[in-house]
């Protein structure tokens, strides 16, 4: 046959994102002179202090994780490699392979996330808190993206309506509003666009309620590399990838559909639902069939399904509404 | 020009014209078209017909330079066949890869998408030009009306242009560069042909 297969390495056999970047980082000031000059002059001691920080976070890349009934099966699943090197993530550049270049710089740590709005209470969070507050689950879940393009990842996480009941949402918040972190200063790449920014997502509130809505943090059982929306963002899989807001700093609860970054671009090519819908076009291409990426050109293409192929568990929530609108 | 020059300046424009189709056959084998293949493929087709197209746009106008550099004419019936060459496999592709060989998604594109009406007009244009290519036929139609009928390849070239910039996303200015060289090429026809009607009154 012509055609080759696509190499099969376990996911156990690749080097995580953080650890080769810690690698590298470590070489880097090696490079540099800092470790020469330093273990001549003060000893081993010193060289200890430089490697320790890079031990500790390879120590945390791993998650531990409990299995969960809403993981999909039956599908294989888009590489590592692939998974954390075609992205989508404007703020650190428009083309597919900028971001895993170029979000090394995102500052993961410390990291808080800020609730306000129609709450109890105002507060804060931070992202230790955030990651015991409930068991974390491998979830697998087909991503579909608004382009036309299609992946099967293998997310770690809890499902939002844990994080939101900590909240205290009160009675009158219908919206839930996600905003993305945002430094012109480290993003210096959203600059390029036009595109105003920090990243504006949101969901209605039963939307967010459904178990299938992840708060995630990690991916194929690893903390998530930064080009995928470090340190946590949300999935909704039954919706196009750009609903999925990355790198999340604020939520906000709310009495009204909240301003979302994309619909603000083109409001006729993506609405504020965009849940996933072979028989609604984008304009300018059609949304029946998609591209699995990672796989031979000859086997890329199949059929988009409902909601995602999570009609089941979503189709309930839009009963009586008139998909074709509110697309 | 001495034939065996010809000789090899014609195996290198091969070469050359053949590059993409290699890169792309070896990517395939080695499984190395990126994580989306067809998109490559896509891309790397339509590219490959539109910098053909405008280098064979570029012939008429160098000649027109000068009476040494008549020998380029030799290049262009090849360019324009590498260039339908290309514009083929692309066409392919959407047909195989992006609607499966399924006629009403063809129809319904080609009807509803306007990049698609003008990739499509691009290549029925070009389609009688690639027809028409033989000795034979230019003998059978005369040299006038051959060069008539094979005007159409600048009514593809600009369809081939706007196809590009209706593809990428609002914003996005990577047509650019093409496009200016194809608009220049264009341009320089009227201003080369006034000026040779002018120069015998100055002289």
């Amino acid at each position: 046959m012509l055609i080759g297969k696509p190499p099969e390495i376990p996911s156990s056999e690749i080097t995580p994102q953080s650890l080769y970047l810690n690698r590298r980082r470590f070489l880097r000031r090696a490079a540099s002179g800092a470790v020469a000059a330093g273990a001549a002059a003060l000893g081993a001691g010193h060289i200890a202090e430089i490697l320790s920080p890079s031990v500790s976070v390879l120590a945390a890349t791993k998650l531990e994780t409990v299995k969960s009934p809403l993981t999909t099966t039956g599908e294989q699943l888009t590489s590592f490699e692939d998974v954390t090197h075609y992205n989508n993530f404007y703020e650190f550049g428009v083309d597919k392979d900028q971001p895993a270049k170029n979000a090394g710089i995102l500052p993961v740590r410390p990291w808080t996330v800020r609730v306000d709005g129609l709450v109890k209470q105002p507060k804060t969070f931070d992202i230790e808190d955030l990651l015991k507050l409930h068991p974390l689950e491998d979830r697998v879940y087909r991503h579909r993206c608004v382009e036309a393009w299609s992946m099967v990842i293998p997310w770690v996480g809890y499902s939002l309506s844990e994080f939101i009941r900590q909240c205290d949402p009160l009675p009158s918040a219908k919206y839930i509003q996600f905003l993305s972190y945002y430094d012109k200063k480290i993003e210096k790449w959203g600059a390029q666009t036009y595109i105003s920014w920090p990243y504006s997502e949101g969901l209605r509130m039963d939307e967010a309620m459904n178990p299938l809505t992840l708060l995630t943090f990690g991916l194929y059982g690893e903390v998530l590399p930064n080009q995928n929306g470090a340190p946590l963002r949300i999935v909704v899989p039954w919706k196009y990838g750009f609903k999925s807001a990355k790198s999340i700093v604020a939520v906000r609860f709310l009495d009204k559909q909240p301003p979302t970054t994309w619909n603000d671009q083109a409001s006729r090519e993506y609405g504020f639902y965009s849940n996933v819908n072979p028989n609604v076009d984008h304009p300018r291409w059609s949304q029946k069939v998609e591209r699995r990426i990672g796989q031979p050109f000859y086997s890329q293409r199949r059929t988009t399904l409902m909601f995602n192929g999570y009609g089941d568990q979503v189709a309930s929530l839009y009963s009586g509404m008139d998909l074709k609108k509110y697309f | 020009m001495k034939k065996s020059i010809l000789i090899v300046l014609k195996i290198i424009v091969w070469l050359v014209c053949l590059w993409p189709l290699a890169w792309l056959l070896w990517g395939a084998v080695t499984n190395n078209l990126g994580a989306d293949p067809t998109a490559t493929i896509t891309f790397a087709t339509g590219l490959a017909t539109l910098r053909i197209l405008t280098v064979s746009l570029a012939i008429t106008p160098l000649r027109r330079l000068s009476p040494r550099l008549n020998w380029l004419i030799k290049f262009r019936r090849l360019l324009g066949l590498f260039a339908f060459f290309y514009a083929s496999l692309h066409l392919l592709t959407y047909i195989a890869l992006y609607a499966g060989f399924d006629v009403n998604a063809m129809a319904a594109d080609i009807a509803k998408r306007r990049y698609i009406t003008v990739g499509v007009a691009a290549w029925l244009l070009l389609l009688p030009l690639a027809a028409t290519s033989t000795n034979w036929a230019i003998r059978k139609l005369g040299g006038k009306r051959w060069n008539r009928l094979h005007k159409l390849v600048y009514a593809a070239a600009v369809c081939g242009v706007i196809h590009y910039w209706w593809q990428v996303k609002p914003g996005v200015r990577t047509p650019l560069t093409i496009t200016v060289v194809l608009a220049v090429l264009l341009i320089a026809r009227p201003i080369q042909t006034w000026l040779q009607h002018r120069r015998p009154r100055l002289a």
